[in-house]
């Protein structure tokens, strides 16, 4: 069954068609990565499905409806996690953020919703920082108290969107080793277009640039293909032409 | 000094800047967190076309810079919420046109003498009891709603895009933030006037911002700040025969500039 299923989607802002005829089915347990170029249609997928664009044409249905209904069911985190560095915030109040829009004491958070917010932060392990300054940390212990702020709703579906942009490579390998480990019980879906990582955790590659195909390379075939020719380094250029190659065979 | 005391005109001066105070420490630091430090000067000085419009057809003169300062406010608000890009040509035309229409009105108002400079510079010496009732209430309005709504105006000023996601009106909360930066402006330029009135808003929150972790804890501290600045300023004010305007803010930029010097000084040590 499907827990997000697209089906003949296209978007357009003005004229320009963004998105052509996608049809997507996300299932449970999936680590689904979303990859293709800047302006390829990536973040505007992401949009729709969290109800931020409205889908004019096709449909996207989460859980059997529409977007909007089911938001609480999607953990979301946002690109940008290094914006607004110097804004006064504890990194434990960026994770009771996650509450928001469910039900609430009068005033302050609820203990429950602190007891929840620190085993969020545990389980990214980023529980010791709980009362440092947002800004004091670095970009990839940030982009995991961002995972937790998304994980404080329990959701069933986590949507990371360029989650290790401007992040070291140790950091981003900590992120993936951790998305991994939540990807036991939560469907993830990770978009992005920086490829090192992301071929050898997903389940699932989509490459979207207007329109959608699937990847079909297997890990043993992806290491093979793109990383011996390029001296045991990654090599993206080599692994855009292996898609080219496989795209009509695995599309069918 | 303690004769003054006794006099009406400067209790009453003491409780207006302590109710400023930490009305705009409050909201001064909302202001400063969300960048809308330039918003709030354009809302100050098309506040002034109130002013002129009040002083003209004889209203008091909160009633027409509240009225004035509020539909500013919206008018920035719906602005920026649409055209985000063209927001400070806006703003800058709001804030001269305000100004201009402040002017031309006081001019045309027959017979008018009154200190022209009391509205640019403050006139903290002649805040009447009415006024006091209006910046009580005004805290007292401004403390319900940080007291109720503090989290969700937390999440809308650090990630308004995270805050839309998880049901929060964010254009309703946004709003509410300029109007209540609005009435504060408003009721700032008794104490230090129109030009005063940004530097009011911000110096105390700046010194707050550096030493406090969270948002609540800088609005405290940045009303604790403004509140010495103001009663120091005052004191020399009286002391010196100077504008108590002009003294609160040399008093608040003397001391952040020695704050600046002394962290800058402990910071070599370490």
């Amino acid at each position: 069954m499907c827990i997000i299923e697209i089906k003949n989607l296209s978007f357009s802002y003005q004229k320009q068609k963004v998105l052509e005829n996608i049809n997507l089915c996300v299932e449970e347990g999936d680590f689904l990565a979303i990859i293709g170029p800047n302006g390829g249609g990536k973040s505007t997928l992401l949009k729709l499905i969290l109800g931020i664009n409205p889908v004019k044409e096709g449909s996207i249905k989460i859980f059997g409806e529409k977007p909007h209904k089911n938001l609480q069911k999607i953990g979301y985190v946002p690109q940008n996690t290094n914006v607004n560095t110097d804004f006064p915030i504890k990194v434990l109040e960026v994770v009771l953020m996650g509450h928001i829009g469910t039900k609430r004491p009068l005033f302050g958070y609820a203990e429950e919703e602190k007891r929840c917010a620190l085993g969020a932060l545990a389980q990214v392990g980023m529980e010791k920082f709980a009362n440092e300054k947002i800004g004091s940390l670095s970009g990839g212990q940030r982009q995991r108290v961002m995972i937790a702020r998304a994980l404080c709703a329990h959701p069933k579906v986590l949507i990371l969107d360029e989650p290790t942009a401007s992040i070291d490579v140790e950091g981003q390998k900590q992120i993936y080793e951790l998305l991994k480990e939540l990807n036991s019980y939560i469907t993830i879906i990770v978009v992005s277009h920086d490829l090192s990582f992301i071929m050898q955790y997903a389940s699932t590659v989509v490459h979207i640039n207007k329109t959608l195909s699937f990847h079909g390379l297997t890990q043993e075939s992806f290491a093979k293909n793109s990383i011996n020719q390029c001296t045991n380094k990654f090599c993206e250029v080599n692994l855009f032409q292996n898609l080219k190659t496989t795209q009509g065979d695995s599309n069918a | 000094m303690l004769e003054a005391l006794s006099y009406d005109f400067v209790q009453n001066a003491l409780m207006a800047g302590l109710l400023v105070s930490i009305a705009s420490g409050i909201i001064g630091s909302l202001i400063v967190v969300n960048r809308m430090v330039f918003l709030a000067g354009g809302i100050a000085h098309t506040a002034y076309g109130g002013i002129g419009v009040a002083v003209f057809f004889g209203l008091p003169m909160f009633l027409g810079a509240s009225l004035f300062a509020v539909l500013s406010a919206l008018i920035i608000a719906s602005i920026t919420l649409k055209e985000r890009e063209r927001m400070d040509t806006f703003i800058g035309l709001m804030w001269a046109v305000g100004m201009a229409l402040g002017v031309v009105l006081i001019d045309l108002t027959p017979g008018y003498q009154a200190d022209f400079m009391s509205y640019l510079f403050g006139s903290i010496l002649a805040v009447s009891s009415s006024d006091l009732w209006f910046m009580g209430g005004l805290l007292v309005v401004i403390l319900f709603i940080m007291t109720f709504w503090y989290r969700d105006i937390l999440a809308v000023s650090y990630d308004s895009e995270y805050a839309n996601l998880r049901g929060i009106n964010v254009p309703f909360f946004y709003t509410l933030i300029l109007v209540l930066s609005a009435l504060t402006v408003v009721v700032a330029i008794k104490v230090v006037g129109l030009i005063l009135v940004i530097a009011l808003l911000t110096i105390p929150v700046y010194i707050a911002e550096k030493l406090s972790n969270t948002l609540y804890v800088m609005m405290i501290l940045s009303g604790i700040f403004s509140s010495i600045f103001t009663l120091i300023g005052l004191w020399f004010s009286y002391e010196y025969e100077i504008a108590s305007g002009a003294s609160i803010i040399l008093v608040s930029a003397v001391s952040l500039f020695l704050f600046l010097g002394v962290s800058k000084i402990l910071e070599r040590i370490r």
